[in-house]
């Protein structure tokens, strides 16, 4: 654990920011005290090898792990000791596509991406399907997409109503998680492209979960690079590339030398 | 010392997991009064527990009441009571037979599916989806299926107290030989409005039951398949021990000779 720590601070105040958060799965240490803040309006990347916790950290802002001990704070109200009532207010402003699109199987496409907006705003139905065609449109799927449903789907299909149904409540922050894994390289360009639109059109503050070093350049505004359940760098996008970091360097390459070992043995 | 710690772990296991269920329903329970409610939802889950259950629950129910008549008239004519099987059958079915076997087949069928389908849904992540989507999952998942099966179960079950018992008066009539009218005299003759009762109150009890189980185990679902799979066995037979249990518990209330 000698991993240089570096932060740059967001613009002030924070949106979100994490403190010291800790969690832990039975004796596997997941995040081993995560410090981490993303201004209004700002896209944050999220890098970092697999399995290394991002997703967790993702799913601990929203509440949906408790983190074991730390401070997590939404527009400074301190989040990690709310009521189950108070917890639903809160998750009015978040959108989440996951890493697994998680699309609701028991519904066709169109009412998945429609759901927030039926279901949370109480919008007529009708009203809804047309913004959700829209959003689908913005994603690249044509209306007579929206009557399948989720299993009749391409991987990379699901994976854009998932966006499209994280954005369609046009909520205040947005969470992808690997937006752009599955898709090829045009689509995932249009991706990004939309991501950034979100955060420009919308003022959304977004944090995005990505391995794809493209995407994280077009999309990023700041990264972060999460190492054995820590924050160990964060700088602007633009500083990628010479952080300084041997971490983050060899990250960002994608060479197998470097002090970030994985777990293989040779055959 | 081993045997000990071993029962002392066993009960806490179980003290554990009562609380857990515990919570589990009061939190259910009260999302099922609280607005918003889905109405969609509830009315999906009616059908599904109400109408789709009808073939199985009622082709049980006819075998049930037609072997009813059978048995009790090889056994009642060994004392020449022949003339007490209209109301055997007819008292069986409706306090006994109906809601427990219509409770058990529900039980496989109903409580096995909402355990798959909740424990499916928490396993590919759209119960998490559900939260970030200002939807409670309590509110969208579990009370529909509490409230759809505590109202649908004693409709399913009064249905088949009528085919039950129309199931008795089938062999009774064709088989043994019966005169029709004397055969449905007899079956209204000691039937009392409290043996239809106590029956509907039981399925009301036992539908409750089959839905919270499954919604419980499918909500508690971890891992993929595998989990799933533990989940709908462990909804089925928790909600037929369950149904037996409270079988003899409201039956002591109802019928307590004092
Ligand atoms: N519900 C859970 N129970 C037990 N362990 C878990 C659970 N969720 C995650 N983990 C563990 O936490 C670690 C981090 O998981 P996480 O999903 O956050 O990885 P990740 O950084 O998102 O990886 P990837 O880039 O592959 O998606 C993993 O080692 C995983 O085994
Ligand atoms: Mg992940």
């Amino acid at each position: 654990m000698s991993a240089p720590v570096s932060q740059v601070p967001p613009a002030h105040p924070p949106k979100i920011s994490l403190k010291n958060v800790h969690k832990r799965f039975g004796p596997k240490v997941v995040l081993n005290g995560i410090d981490l803040e993303v201004g209004r309006g700002e896209s944050l990347v999220v890098i970092g090898g697999s399995g290394t916790g991002k997703s967790v950290m993702l799913k601990c802002i929203l509440g949906l792990l408790h983190p074991d001990s730390g401070s997590i704070r939404v527009d400074g109200q301190e989040t990690t000791k709310l009521r189950a009532r108070d917890r639903e207010k809160l998750l009015h402003k978040f959108g989440m596509l996951f890493q697994g699109a998680a699309l609701f199987d028991s519904l066709k496409v169109w009412e998945n991406v429609a759901f927030g907006l039926i279901q949370g705003e109480h919008m007529p139905r009708a009203k809804a399907k047309e913004i959700a065609i829209a959003k689908m449109g913005a994603v690249g799927l044509g209306p007579e997409v929206g009557e399948l449903f989720p299993s009749e789907l391409s991987g990379g299909m699901q994976k854009r109503v998932g966006l499209a149904r994280a954005i369609a409540d046009e909520p205040e922050i947005i969470f992808f998680d690997e937006p752009t894994t599955g898709l090829d390289p045009i689509m995932a360009d249009v991706i990004n492209e939309l991501i950034v639109k979100c955060v420009k059109d919308l003022g959304a503050t977004a944090v995005t979960i990505t391995h794809d070093m493209a995407s994280a350049r077009k999309i990023a505004d700041r990264v972060a690079m999460i190492y054995q359940g820590r924050i160990i760098w964060t700088g602007h996008a633009q500083d990628i590339d010479h952080s300084g970091n041997p971490y983050v360097d060899q990250f960002v390459h994608g060479k197998a030398d470097g002090p970030i070992k994985m777990q293989v043995r040779a055959l | 010392m081993g045997f000990l710690a071993a029962t002392g772990r066993a009960f806490l296991v179980f003290l554990e997991a009562t609380g857990k269920l515990g919570l589990f329903t009061i939190a259910a329970l009260s999302h099922c009064v609280r607005p918003p409610l889905y109405p969609r939802q509830i009315m999906r889950q009616m059908i599904d527990i109400g109408y789709y259950s009808l073939p199985v629950v009622g082709l049980t129910a006819l075998f049930t009441g037609m072997v009813l008549a059978l048995q009790s008239y090889s056994g009642f004519s060994r004392f020449q009571a022949e003339g007490a099987i209209a109301t055997v059958v007819a008292l069986s079915v409706t306090r006994e037979l109906g809601p427990v076997l219509g409770g058990l087949m529900v039980a496989g069928r109903i409580g096995a599916s909402m355990a798959a389908e909740i424990g499916t849904m928490r396993v590919t992540e759209q119960i998490d989806a559900l939260s970030t989507l200002s939807t409670n999952p309590f509110k969208y998942l579990v009370a529909p299926r509490l409230l759809a099966g505590l109202t649908m179960l004693p409709l399913l079950v009064l249905v088949a107290d009528i085919i039950g018992v129309f199931g008795g008066f089938l062999v009774g009539v064709y088989r043994l030989n019966f005169n029709p009218s004397s055969y449905i005299s007899r079956t209204w003759e000691f039937l009392e409005p409290i043996d239809v009762i106590s029956g509907l109150v039981k399925a009301a009890v036992f539908g409750f039951v089959v839905a919270l189980m499954g919604c419980y185990h499918g909500y508690h679902s971890r891992g993929g398949a595998q989990g799933v799979g533990t989940a709908t066995t462990n909804a089925v037979v928790s909600a037929s021990i369950l149904i037996l249990v409270w079988n003899y518990l409201i039956t002591g209330i109802f019928f307590s000779t004092k």
